[in-house]
């Protein structure tokens, strides 16, 4: 449906060189990750690296570990074993300090979660002036920037009740781009929308992506995966199962992906 | 039966009258603030703070709701005047009424706080924002929005039991009352009168206290409805 | 003990001996008009509604205090000598009264309509309607509200002491003003309310929380 949002450009060879020629260290890197909740072995051990200005696409079944794979990149889940490095600092060591951490690293969750007493303009410029301390006017510029960035420039003063489901959704990302991220975590963030809404999410999204946005999505749209992300990567049972450009969608080596595309296309 | 209505004593004791109502809403208004902050930071206490603290709350909260508020009147005034401390009556009743109605405020600004869906929270810590900050920014002003009808009423009610402080000799409304019925020999029709202002004044109160919400909720002055 | 003779304990026990009659009276006064008013602000006629509810909102905004003075008043323009105890009883049934009929009230209109609807389909008159099938499901949710409240009940029956009603309050003041320990002595009393109180205030929140899973 979104595949034909965007022509398969030549971009997407461009956007690879970061991860393949350039040194360049990663800016997200598994390494035999593990995670349980009790007994429940969640991530058995997984290996995945994100350069900078690469975009990631995660897929799998539900249950396979996506959401929690993506919520150890900001610390929202520590990791129970391995090594998990993002933007320099060792995860594992667990020495972390998660607030200076997350000011490199946005998330933008399936359920919006802006905050519902707050204008998008408030929304948005809340964690900059609390945790950056920048002053009102720049606070406004900044707003203003952000809110264009996702199309939303005249939506400033509206609260959240008064926005749709894709617009809110909008102010979700501006507010993770208004801290000027290394990195944003995407978790599923058009599953609550209508296909229509869908669309003018993704759009935004892909223009990140063009813009040179680092960034970990997790997804159901294949056609969008395939056509925006440089790597795409197959969790099954809590492994990284399959992973390489989008085209391996439309070649699985594996049983269960083919299962898995077979059922999503 | 042919007793005969007579409410002459209100153009004598109207200034006393004035000046019973004044010192009514003089303690309520005094009392309204701190006790919310009160509340509120008992509320805190007992959701996020140290066991030591949360068990210290539970003990305050329950102790306060399950005693009168005369008895918390009496214990604190009549101790006070023991240990040759002299704060006066209004004084004593706006401390009691603090401490009493800061327990329920504890309560029901709890109930505010849990009731902030929990993805709240996890976004404000994933902005970054220290969970101080999430507490002020984002737990707060929902909290209280949310529970604020609840918290209007609780207020109303606190003004009515002012009328209990006329034991500790503070001349409120209901003070001044008991003066003019043992003067008049009216007291039916004292009361009566008497009651008629509280109702008065607890709708305006109740109207102010709305009145404020549009205020400091600009969100629902705009929209007009509840979060 | 602790300062006061145990004749003086034993005179604020019998004030807490006569905090719960009047709890009692109060009670079972505010039972018998608290269910006609929870059905008439329930009820399909808008008249009954209004005259019910301004019952309600007079009683919920005027002071307790006041409540038993006009009362008090009201009741000796009879040329009556009434007592304390009468003038209370009938003060508090007013008050526990009004606000039991709207707690009961709303647990009548949280039983689900489509339980009205239901009972009609089996041809069942109004008030069989009432009885066999919405009352039983409205009295479950009513238990906790109840209990509830009957601590505020045996809590403010403590205003009685503005008419010299003989209570564990009036007691304690009249023991403080003969020996001057006011912690002591309204350490006992508050002790005492308090262990009337708070076993009915933990079986409140037990029966909601059991409500709330059930
Ligand atoms: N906080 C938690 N406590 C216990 N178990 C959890 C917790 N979070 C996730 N799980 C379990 O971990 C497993 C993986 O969950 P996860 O949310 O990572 O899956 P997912 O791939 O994102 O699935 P979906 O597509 O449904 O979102 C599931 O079995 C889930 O029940
Ligand atoms: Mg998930």
């Amino acid at each position: 449906m979104t595949l034909q949002m965007r022509a398969p450009a030549p971009s997407a060879a461009l956007h690879e060189s970061p991860s393949m020629t350039s040194p360049a260290a990663p800016l997200v890197r598994f390494r035999d990750v593990r995670k349980n909740f009790g007994a429940l072995a969640v991530l058995k051990g997984i290996d995945l690296d994100v350069a900078p200005g690469e975009v990631v696409a995660l897929i799998g079944r539900s249950g396979s570990g996506k959401s929690t794979a993506l919520r150890c990149v900001n610390g929202l889940e520590k990791v129970d074993g391995g090594e998990l490095t993002v933007c320099g600092r060792a995860l594992h060591s667990g020495t972390v300090d998660l607030r200076e951490l997350r000011q490199d690293v946005g998330i933008v969750f399936q359920s919006y979660n802006l905050f519902p007493h707050l204008t998008a303009e408030q929304n948005v410029t809340l964690a900059p002036r609390k945790v950056k301390r920048i002053g009102k006017g720049e606070a406004r510029d900044l707003a203003a920037e952000v809110l264009a960035q996702v199309g939303l420039a005249d939506k400033a003063q509206s609260y959240p009740e008064q926005l749709s489901g894709g617009q809110q959704q909008r102010v979700a990302i501006a507010r993770s781009l208004a801290m000027h991220p290394k990195l944003i975590l995407f978790d599923e963030v058009t599953s609550a929308l209508d296909p229509e809404l869908t669309g003018e999410v993704l759009k935004v999204i892909e223009r990140l992506a063009r813009g040179g946005m680092t960034m970990m999505l997790v997804t159901h749209e294949m056609a969008f995966a395939r056509s925006v992300a440089h790597a795409v990567v197959f969790m099954h049972q809590g492994k990284v199962w399959e992973s390489g450009k989008g085209e391996m969608l439309a070649h699985p080596q594996t049983v269960e992906l083919r299962q898995f595309v077979g059922n999503g296309l | 039966m042919s007793y005969e209505f007579d409410f002459s004593f209100l153009d004598e004791y109207l200034p006393d009258l004035w000046h019973g109502i004044w010192l009514t809403l003089g303690m309520t208004t005094a009392s309204i603030l701190p006790g919310f902050a009160l509340g509120t930071l008992c509320a805190v206490g007992r959701l996020y703070g140290p066991p030591w603290a949360r068990r210290a709350v539970v003990i305050y909260v329950e102790g306060i709701r399950n005693t009168p508020l005369i008895i918390q009147v009496f214990w604190l005034f009549f101790g006070l005047a023991v240990l040759q401390v002299r704060i006066g009556p209004f004084a004593a009743a706006v401390i009691a009424l603090v401490i009493n109605v800061g327990a329920y405020t504890a309560e029901i600004m709890r109930a505010g706080f849990l009731s902030i869906p929990k993805g709240q929270i996890e976004a404000a810590s994933c902005l970054a924002l220290k969970p101080s900050q999430a507490l002020w920014s984002v737990q707060l002003p929902q909290a209280v929005e949310r529970v604020y009808p609840a918290l209007v009423s609780q207020f109303v009610l606190m003004m009515l039991a002012t009328s209990i402080m006329s034991q500790i000799s503070a001349e409120e409304l209901t003070g001044v009352a008991y003066m003019i019925q043992s003067f008049t020999f009216r007291g039916f029709e004292v009361y009566l009168v008497i009651a008629v202002i509280y109702l008065v004044m607890a709708s305006l109160l109740r109207l102010t206290l709305l009145g404020v919400a549009q205020v400091s909720f600009p969100r629902r002055r705009r929209l007009g409805t509840p979060l | 003990m602790l300062g006061l003779t145990i004749e003086q304990i034993a005179y604020l026990f019998r004030g807490a001996g006569w905090t719960i009659v009047l709890s009692l009276l109060g009670f079972v006064g505010g039972t018998l008009l608290g269910l006609p008013v929870a059905l008439a602000r329930s009820s399909q006629s808008r008249l009954a509604r209004a005259l019910s509810g301004v019952l309600v909102q007079v009683v919920q905004g005027i002071p307790l205090p006041v409540i038993m003075f006009v009362v008090y008043f009201g009741i000796s323009i009879g040329g009556f000598d009434v007592p304390a105890l009468v003038a209370a009883g009938v003060a508090m049934t007013l008050y526990a009264g009004a606000y039991l009929g709207e707690i009961w009230k709303g647990c009548i209109l949280a039983v689900p309509r489509t339980q009205w609807e239901a009972g009609e389909c089996l041809a069942l008159t109004s008030t069989q309607r009432f009885v066999f099938v919405i009352l039983p499901q409205a009295l479950r949710i009513a238990v906790p509200p109840t209990v509830g409240f009957l601590v505020q009940i045996v809590k403010n029956t403590s205003y009685s002491v503005v008419i010299n009603f003989f209570d564990l309050t009036y007691s304690a003041k009249v023991i403080n003003n003969s020996t001057f320990r006011p912690f002591t002595v309204f350490t006992i009393a508050a002790l005492i309310y308090f262990a009337i109180c708070f076993p009915m205030s933990l079986l409140a929140s037990r029966f909601e929380r059991r409500l709330h899973r059930g």
